[in-house]
């Protein structure tokens, strides 16, 4: 029982990271109906900006998660308006393709001048294990799980209460509608991508400081099932996404808690069919009619 | 004879024409063995190609899962090859067996799934693939896990590869310009419109998908008895970009332009072999700036029509003379 608990805390770590990429799957999903291949990659280069700084510049790390999210949305804002504005009136199948080139394009371009190699994100937070009902918790899953909880406390008042988190929301809703009532819409997109990115962005050196190794491929798989997180959630709903986050980190540690640690990723992926299969709209998600 | 008519002859002509100038090409040794492989490569691409365009041009269904599909082929084909005594009976056995367990799994797989729309769709297969590639991972006696199987006999060469694309390709294009191949684009066209014309929907996708499925087998099938080398690691996501980006570039719903996509890319990797990395990056640009600028890719939807060009041109003839 206390191996199983003890897993549950390592799942909850797990799940705060994909919860912080599933977000910004989902809130890009909300506005313009796109899976943001590239969210994964902008991850991945959270955590080398991240890496860069503290390895590099010897930056304090929270400085460096803060700095890492500024620069993932500035990148996040240049995909946005040089590779997926142009395509907005376009097909859906064209606009995913695009996703996937510049996915690609940011991995490849890491790779390249980077090399493929892993590298080791400096140990910046003392890991200091302490013992709560005899369950070892260590400080730096306080700190990943801390660091979320607070960036979703921010996230959710920034969609609520502010003036853009109010057009976003419509935005998602009807962005037609948005835009005759006086919402620009193009300002919302780029908010709501700069947004997500930074979110991505400082989930990259939350996973750098939490396993110490990162590398130019780190982004895919994490990205995939932070998508597979927001499905889950229901696509769109920004509770769903943490909600979903969290199920998945605790899914694969339990999976492999149960020893099947090889087909953790196959257990996330049949989850995914499952939910597509029972409930396509997620568990948070609204059932939207399909108007002929 | 209607079987025999003039358009099917001509395309019969092409194809012996094309195998005859190889043939010669090989003889000189102008293509040697190191071009050899690339021919080879381009064939097998284009094998892949012209299945995943049935899905996604003419059924209009956005499958990432392409790559599982392919590893059931290759490792179906590795296993037999190397147990069975010749080789060669081996490599049919194994594709039979790949092809087969194929339909199976895209039956699976498809009749749920092919519900979803688009980008669902696109991730539950991408999701299929990534399972199918994680039991191979785990079904170590069977496929020697991670390190993969190496040493497979290499009964494939340019000859059978070439007479697989063939028959591929012209298996795929019946089924194109059959009625249920125009019931099938008419789903891609407006899925609502054809079913309220009485299509199947469901059928016609779900056999699209098949038999992507079946021309993905066949192709890793013989992928794996020319290289003689499998591993899991070849048949990530990326594999099914790979085929993607083939069939984007040369136009969405254009076998021809698969056709011509697949040869323009196969040697534009010759020439940036040196580049290494460099290569995937003018990949992924390439690939951004074809959806914004020419999102149809390099034929849109047109193909080459070589009976129609040779009707026309003998119709003309007939009028002369007469």
């Amino acid at each position: 029982m206390q191996l199983f608990m003890q897993q549950l805390v390592n799942g909850i770590s797990l799940g705060s990271i994909y919860a912080l990429i599933a977000l910004g799957y989902t809130m890009v999903y909300g506005t313009i109906r796109l899976i943001n291949f590239a969210h994964g990659d902008i991850y991945m280069v959270g955590a080398f900006f991240g890496y860069f700084l503290v390895s590099v510049l010897n930056v304090n790390v929270f400085l460096a998660m803060l700095l890492a999210g500024v620069f993932c949305a500035i990148l996040g804002v240049v995909i946005e308006k040089v590779a997926y504005k142009p395509l907005r009136k376009s097909t859906r199948v064209a606009a995913l393709i695009t996703a996937i080139g510049v996915s690609f394009f940011l991995q490849n371009v890491m790779i390249y001048f980077l090399g493929p190699e892993v590298r080791a994100f400096p140990s910046t937070i003392p890991v200091m294990p302490f013992r709560v009902f005899g369950i070892v918790i260590n400080m730096k899953q306080v700190f990943v799980f801390i660091t979320t909880v607070i960036l979703m406390i921010v996230l959710n008042a920034i969609v609520k209460y502010t003036k853009m988190g109010k057009a976003m929301r419509a935005v998602a809703v009807d962005s037609e509608a948005a835009e005759l009532m006086g919402i620009d819409v193009n300002r919302v997109i780029s908010f709501t991508f700069a947004l997500g990115s930074a979110l991505a962005g400082v989930a990259g050196v939350l996973v750098g400081v939490y396993y110490n190794s990162i590398s130019a491929t780190m982004g895919t798989t994490p990205g995939l099932k932070a998508f597979v997180a927001a499905v889950v959630g229901g696509v769109g709903s920004i509770p769903g996404a943490m909600i979903g986050g969290y199920l998945i980190g605790l899914l694969e540690t339990i999976v492999t808690f149960m020893g099947g640690s090889m087909y953790k990723d196959a257990a996330v992926y049949a989850l995914l069919i499952v939910i597509l299969l029972i409930k396509p709209s997620g568990l948070f998600g609204k059932n939207v009619k399909e108007k002929v | 004879m209607n079987r025999f008519h003039i358009r099917n002859m001509v395309w019969l002509a092409a194809a012996v024409l094309g195998f005859l100038a190889l043939y010669a090409l090989v003889q000189a040794g102008i293509i040697n063995r190191f071009y050899q492989i690339t021919l080879v490569t381009i064939m097998i691409n284009i094998i892949y190609a012209v299945g995943l365009n049935l899905v996604l041009g003419v059924a209009g269904q956005f499958s990432l899962g392409h790559a599982g599909f392919i590893a059931i082929g290759a490792y179906s084909a590795a296993i037999f090859t190397k147990a069975m005594e010749t080789n060669t009976t081996g490599l049919y056995v194994g594709m039979a067996v790949g092809v087969g367990l194929s339909i199976i799994l895209a039956l699976i797989v498809g009749i749920p799934t092919l519900r979803l729309k688009g980008d669902y769709l696109a991730i539950a297969t991408l999701g299929v693939a990534e399972i199918v590639r994680v039991i191979i991972n785990n079904m170590r006696d069977l496929t020697n896990g991670p390190a993969g199987i190496s040493g497979i006999p290499l009964v494939s060469n340019w000859i059978n590869v070439y007479i697989f694309m063939v028959i591929t390709t012209i298996f795929i294009l019946n089924f194109v310009y059959s009625s249920a191949g125009r019931a099938t684009m008419a789903i891609q066209q407006d899925e609502i419109a054809a079913e309220s014309m009485g299509v199947n929907v469901t059928l016609y996708k779900v056999s699209a998908f098949v038999l992507g499925a079946i021309t993905a087998s066949i192709g890793g099938s013989l992928q794996a008895t020319f290289l003689g080398i499998v591993t899991p690691g070849d048949y990530t996501f990326e594999r099914s970009i790979d085929v993607l980006i083939i069939v984007v570039f040369g136009g969405i719903g254009s076998f021809t332009g698969s056709f011509v996509a697949a040869i323009l890319l196969g040697l534009l990797n010759v020439f940036l072999q040196d580049y290494g990395q460099l290569r995937m990056v003018i990949y992924a640009i390439a690939l951004v700036l074809i959806m914004i600028f020419r999102p149809g890719g390099l034929l849109g939807t047109r193909e080459l029509r070589l009976g129609s060009l040779v009707t026309k041109a003998l119709g003309k003839d007939k009028e002369a003379v007469s």
